[in-house]
C-alpha cells in the first residue's frame, strides 16, 4: 500500500494527478479521507507554487468613496488594492528585515543621514512606460511637498532634500535616521508613473496585477501582469477584491466557497468558524493595540499619580479574555511588544492591582469627581464593553469613571486627539523608531497623549543616529520604561489579525506588519 | 384642459418645488454634521497640513451658500458634479447604482405585488377559516422579524447549508440577465417576505369593508359565485386604497433597503448613500437624496392618478 501511495503522491507532486483522483484512489486503498487529504496537501506543497486560478478576497473596510490614489489609503480595501497594482521601493519582510522591491539595494552613509536606493532596471509600468529615477523622485515629492494631502505626509517629515541621479534615488535627512528604509516601505509610497502628479487615481503601477474593474465600495478586479519584474510574484490569473463590510455575510461567503480569504473574523465566531472543514482560521500576533489615552497636559491627567492609578486599575487579562476572546496578548502601557525588532523582554509586566491603584489614587489628591472616558465602538471593536469592564475595576479601587458614549461617525475628527481621555486604536509600525516618532515625540502631530518630555526626545534622536544594535536596544528599553511609567497611554492589549483562509490556498506565512500577510497573499500564495 | 392633465401638471410643478426644498434641507443637515469630507477621508492619519491642503483641493473653504448654489446651477443643466472623495463622475456612479436598485426592486415587486393581492383575495374568500388564518399568520410573522435576521437565516440554510444560491448578490455588467436574476434570488426573496404582509392585509381589509355593501348582496342574490363577486364587483372599488399601499411599498423597495443591501452585499443606492454620509461627500448625498425624493414624489403621484381614474365620481367631476 505504501509504495502505491508514494507513487501517487509523486504524481501529485509532478502535477499528473488531481485532488479528486488522488482522494478516490486513496479511498480505494482504504485510507481515511482526513488522512488522504493531509497526504495530498503535503504532496502538493512539495510541488511548490502552482500558477493559475482566480483568487477572490472578501474584505471589510471598503467604501464607495474610496479612491485608487495611494495618498488617500486609510482602510483595508484600498491598502489591498495598492498591493495588487503597485510596488514600493522596499518591503518589510515577515521576519522584520528589509526586502528589496523596486530598489535592488539600499545604502546609508556612515552618519545615517544620506540614503541611496539603487533602482531595478527595466521595470515597466502597466501603461508600457519604463520606470526611471524621475518617477520615484516625483512620487516621493507628491507625498511630501507642501500641497501634499497624503496619509504618508507625517512620516515624510525630516527629509531635507531628494534627488534622482541616473539609476539611483537619494534622500538626505535633516537628522540621522538608521530606520529610513522602513519609512520607504510604507504602503502609501507606491511608485507611480510621473509620481502620479497628473492622474493619481489611475491605478497604474508596476505591481503583479493590472487593474481591470474599479467599482469603489463594490469590487476591484485585477488581472495578471505578465511583464512583472519578478515572475515568482503573483501566481493567480486574476485577483478580485470584493467589499463585504458585514461580518456575518463575510464568513458566510467564505464558508460557502464564494471567496477564498476574508479579513477581520470576529473573535467571538473564530472558534466556530475554524471547525468548518474547508477553511483555516489564522491568528497572527501583530503590533496593533487597543488603548485608552490620557492627555498628559490636561487636568486631572497632568498628575502622574492619577495616571499610574488608572494604569493599575485595568484588568488586562480579563480584557484579552472577554474583548478579544483570547485572540491577542496583554499590553504593558507602552506601544511596543515582542513583535518589534529590538524589544527588551526584561521590562516588567504591569499587573492588575486594586491596592496599588487605590494607593496612587489617594496620593494624587484627586477631588473624587467623575473622570470622563469617551468611547465608541469605532475606536476599536468592543471598546464600549472594554470601557465598562475598566469602569467596574476602577470603581473597586475607588476611582469614579464615567463613560460617555460617542458616535462612531466623526470619532477620529471630534474625539480622538481632541478630548483628554478616550479610547483609541493604533495599527503599529514596522519599527520602534517609527512608532515613537509618530506618536510620542513632543512635536509629533499625532502625539495623542500629549507626552512632551525633552529627555525622551533626546533619547529618540540618539537612537536614530546609533548604528550599534545593542546600544540602540538599550536606549529603546529606557524609552519604553519611560512611556510605561510616565506616559499617558493605558495599553491593555495587543490584538491579533484573525483571518479565514480557504484550504484551497497554500503558501500562508505569518506576517506581523499588516493584516492579510501584509497584503502579499496574492503575490505569495497559490491554489493547491 | 382635461382635469386629469391639469392635475398631473400641477402635481409635477409642485413636485419640482418639493425637490428643491428637499435638496436645501439635505444640504443644511449635512453641513450641520460635525466634521467635513477632508477630516473624514484622512481619519486618524490627518495632519493639520494635509487637512488644509485637502480642504483647499475639495473647495471646502468657500462659503456654504456658494457651494450649494454652484451645485444647484450644475443640476439644472443636468450635471450632478464630481464626488469630493474619489473624483468619480456622480451621474455615472449613480446611474449604475440606481439601475441595480431598480432591478432588485422590480423583481421583488413583480413577485410580491400580484402575490400579495392574490393572497388578500384568497383570505377574503375563506374569511375566518384556516386559509385566511394561515396566510395572515405567515405574512405577519415575516414582517415582524427584522429583515437582517431573515436575511441571515436564509443565507445560512439556502446558501451555506444547501448551496443552492449565492449569498453574495454581486451583479455586474459582464453577467447575463439570467445570471443576474440568479444572483439576486435571495435578496428578492427576503424583500418579498418583508413587503408582503402590508399589501395583503390592506387588500383583505379594503375588500371586506365593501363586502358589507348592498350591491354586493345584490350580486350574490343574482347567483354569482363568491370569487366572481369579489373580482368583478368588490375589487374595482377597492383599487384606490390598494394602489396607495402598493406604491408606498414600491417606494420602500427603492429607498429603504440598505439593510438588505448590506447583508447580501448588493451594490445598490442605499450603501452608496450611507458611505457618502459617513465621508461627508455632500454632492453625492445631495444627488442620492434628490433621486430618492423624486421616486417618492413620483410614486405618490401615480397612486393619486390611479385612484382618480379608478373612481368614476372623480373621473367625471360635475
Amino acid at each position: 500500500m505504501n509504495d502505491q501511495l508514494t507513487h501517487m503522491a509523486g504524481q501529485v507532486t509532478t502535477g499528473k494527478m488531481t485532488r479528486r483522483e488522488f482522494m478516490g484512489k486513496a479511498a480505494a486503498l482504504g485510507v481515511s479521507a482526513a488522512m488522504a487529504s493531509t497526504m495530498f496537501a503535503d504532496a502538493a506543497r512539495a510541488a511548490g507554487p502552482k500558477k493559475g486560478g482566480d483568487l477572490k478576497f472578501g474584505l471589510q473596510g471598503g467604501e464607495s468613496t474610496n479612491s485608487l490614489d495611494p495618498a488617500t489609503y486609510a482602510s483595508s480595501v484600498p491598502f489591498q488594492n495598492g498591493k495588487q497594482f503597485g510596488d514600493q521601493l522596499v518591503e518589510v519582510a515577515p521576519d522584520g528585515t528589509i526586502e528589496p522591491r523596486l530598489a535592488e539595494s539600499v545604502e546609508g552613509s556612515a552618519d545615517a543621514k544620506v540614503w541611496t536606493f539603487k533602482l531595478r532596471q527595466g521595470v515597466e509600468f502597466h501603461n508600457g512606460k519604463t520606470m526611471t529615477s524621475e518617477d520615484v523622485l516625483k512620487t516621493m515629492q507628491r507625498h511630501s511637498n507642501e500641497d501634499s494631502k497624503s496619509g504618508a505626509l507625517g512620516i515624510m517629515k525630516g527629509i531635507e532634500s531628494m534627488k534622482a541621479d541616473g539609476d539611483n534615488f537619494q534622500v538626505t535627512l535633516t537628522e540621522p535616521n538608521a530606520d529610513l528604509p522602513y519609512l520607504m516601505a510604507d504602503y502609501h509610497l507606491i511608485i507611480q508613473p510621473d509620481g502620479g502628479m497628473d492622474n493619481p487615481g489611475a491605478g497604474i503601477g508596476t505591481g503583479p496585477y493590472k487593474l481591470e474593474v474599479d467599482e469603489p465600495g463594490v469590487r476591484h478586479l485585477f488581472t495578471k501582469n505578465e511583464n512583472h519584474w519578478n515572475s515568482d510574484f503573483g501566481n493567480f490569473d486574476s485577483v478580485e477584491v470584493v467589499v463585504i463590510n458585514d461580518a456575518t455575510a463575510r464568513t458566510a461567503a467564505l464558508q460557502s466557497g464564494q471567496v477564498h480569504a476574508v479579513n477581520r473574523v470576529e473573535p467571538k465566531v473564530a472558534d466556530l468558524l475554524g471547525r468548518a472543514p474547508n477553511l483555516t482560521v489564522h491568528s497572527t500576533a501583530g503590533r496593533g493595540h487597543y488603548v485608552f489615552i490620557m492627555h498628559c497636559d490636561t487636568a486631572p491627567f497632568d498628575n502622574n499619580e492619577l495616571r499610574t492609578a488608572l494604569k493599575y486599575a485595568i484588568n488586562r487579562e480579563e480584557l484579552v479574555d472577554k474583548v478579544l476572546r483570547g485572540y491577542g496578548s496583554v499590553g504593558n502601557d507602552m506601544p511596543i511588544n515582542a513583535a518589534y525588532p529590538l524589544f527588551d523582554e526584561t521590562i516588567e509586566q504591569r499587573e492588575f492591582s486594586i491596592e496599588k491603584a487605590a494607593e496612587h489614587y489617594k496620593k494624587s489628591g484627586h477631588d473624587g469627581s467623575p473622570i470622563i472616558l469617551r468611547v465608541a465602538d469605532g475606536a476599536f471593536p468592543g471598546a464600549v464593553d472594554a470601557a465598562a469592564l475598566f469602569q467596574q475595576t476602577a470603581a473597586q479601587a475607588g476611582i469614579p469613571l464615567e463613560i460617555k458614549r460617542e458616535p462612531n461617525d466623526g470619532y477620529w475628527s471630534e474625539v480622538w486627539n481632541v478630548q483628554p481621555f478616550c479610547a483609541s486604536y493604533w495599527g503599529g509600525r514596522p519599527v520602534q523608531d517609527q512608532m515613537y516618532s509618530t506618536a510620542y515625540l513632543s512635536t509629533a502631530d499625532w502625539n495623542d497623549t500629549r507626552f512632551k518630555v525633552q529627555a525622551f526626545d533626546d533619547m529618540l534622536f540618539a537612537a536614530k543616529a546609533e548604528l550599534d544594535v545593542e546600544k540602540r536596544k538599550g536606549i529603546y528599553s529606557q524609552m519604553g520604561r519611560m512611556v510605561r511609567d510616565e506616559g499617558g497611554l493605558i495599553c491593555p492589549m495587543f490584538n491579533d489579525f484573525v483571518e479565514g483562509i480557504s484550504n484551497q490556498l497554500d503558501g500562508w506565512e505569518s506576517d506581523p506588519t499588516q493584516e492579510m500577510m501584509n497584503g502579499n497573499m496574492s503575490r505569495k500564495m497559490w491554489f493547491v | 384642459m382635461h382635469p386629469i392633465i391639469k392635475l398631473v401638471s400641477q402635481r409635477l410643478a409642485l413636485g419640482i418645488l418639493l425637490l428643491f426644498g428637499a435638496s436645501a434641507l439635505i444640504f443644511g443637515l449635512t453641513e450641520a454634521l460635525p466634521g467635513d469630507a477632508a477630516q473624514a477621508v484622512l481619519g486618524q492619519s490627518a495632519t493639520p497640513e494635509a487637512l488644509a491642503n485637502l480642504r483647499e483641493e475639495m473647495g471646502l473653504n468657500r462659503p456654504a451658500l456658494t457651494r450649494y448654489f454652484e451645485w444647484l446651477g450644475g443640476i439644472v443643466q443636468g450635471d450632478l458634479g464630481q464626488s469630493l472623495t474619489n473624483k468619480l463622475d456622480i451621474s455615472e456612479s449613480i446611474g449604475k447604482r440606481l439601475g441595480n436598485t431598480l432591478f432588485l426592486a422590480c423583481v421583488a415587486a413583480i413577485v410580491s405585488v400580484p402575490l400579495a393581492i392574490f393572497l388578500g383575495l384568497l383570505a377574503v374568500r375563506y374569511r375566518n377559516r384556516w386559509p385566511d388564518k394561515l396566510i395572515s399568520a405567515i405574512t405577519l410573522t415575516t414582517v415582524s422579524i427584522p429583515e437582517f435576521l431573515i436575511g441571515y437565516v436564509v443565507i445560512y440554510f439556502i446558501s451555506v447549508k444547501l448551496g443552492w444560491f449565492s449569498s453574495l448578490a454581486m451583479i455586474n455588467d459582464s453577467m447575463s440577465f439570467w445570471q443576474k436574476l440568479n444572483a439576486i434570488a435571495l435578496p428578492a426573496f427576503v424583500l418579498t417576505l418583508v413587503v408582503l404582509a402590508q399589501m395583503m392585509r390592506m387588500t383583505r381589509a379594503a375588500i371586506l369593508n365593501l363586502m358589507q355593501s348592498a350591491y354586493i348582496e345584490t350580486a350574490e342574490l343574482k347567483g354569482l359565485s363568491m370569487f366572481q363577486v369579489i373580482a368583478r364587483h368588490a375589487f374595482p372599488n377597492a383599487i384606490s386604497p390598494i394602489v396607495n399601499v402598493v406604491m408606498l411599498n414600491l417606494a420602500y423597495l427603492v429607498v429603504g433597503v440598505v439593510v438588505v443591501e448590506v447583508v447580501f452585499v448588493y451594490p445598490g443606492m442605499g450603501q452608496y448613500l450611507v458611505d457618502a454620509v459617513t465621508k461627508r461627500d455632500v454632492p453625492v448625498v445631495l444627488a442620492c437624496g434628490v433621486v430618492f425624493a423624486a421616486v417618492y414624489i413620483g410614486l405618490n403621484m401615480v397612486a393619486d392618478v390611479v385612484s382618480i381614474l379608478a373612481n368614476p365620481r372623480l373621473r367625471h367631476p360635475k
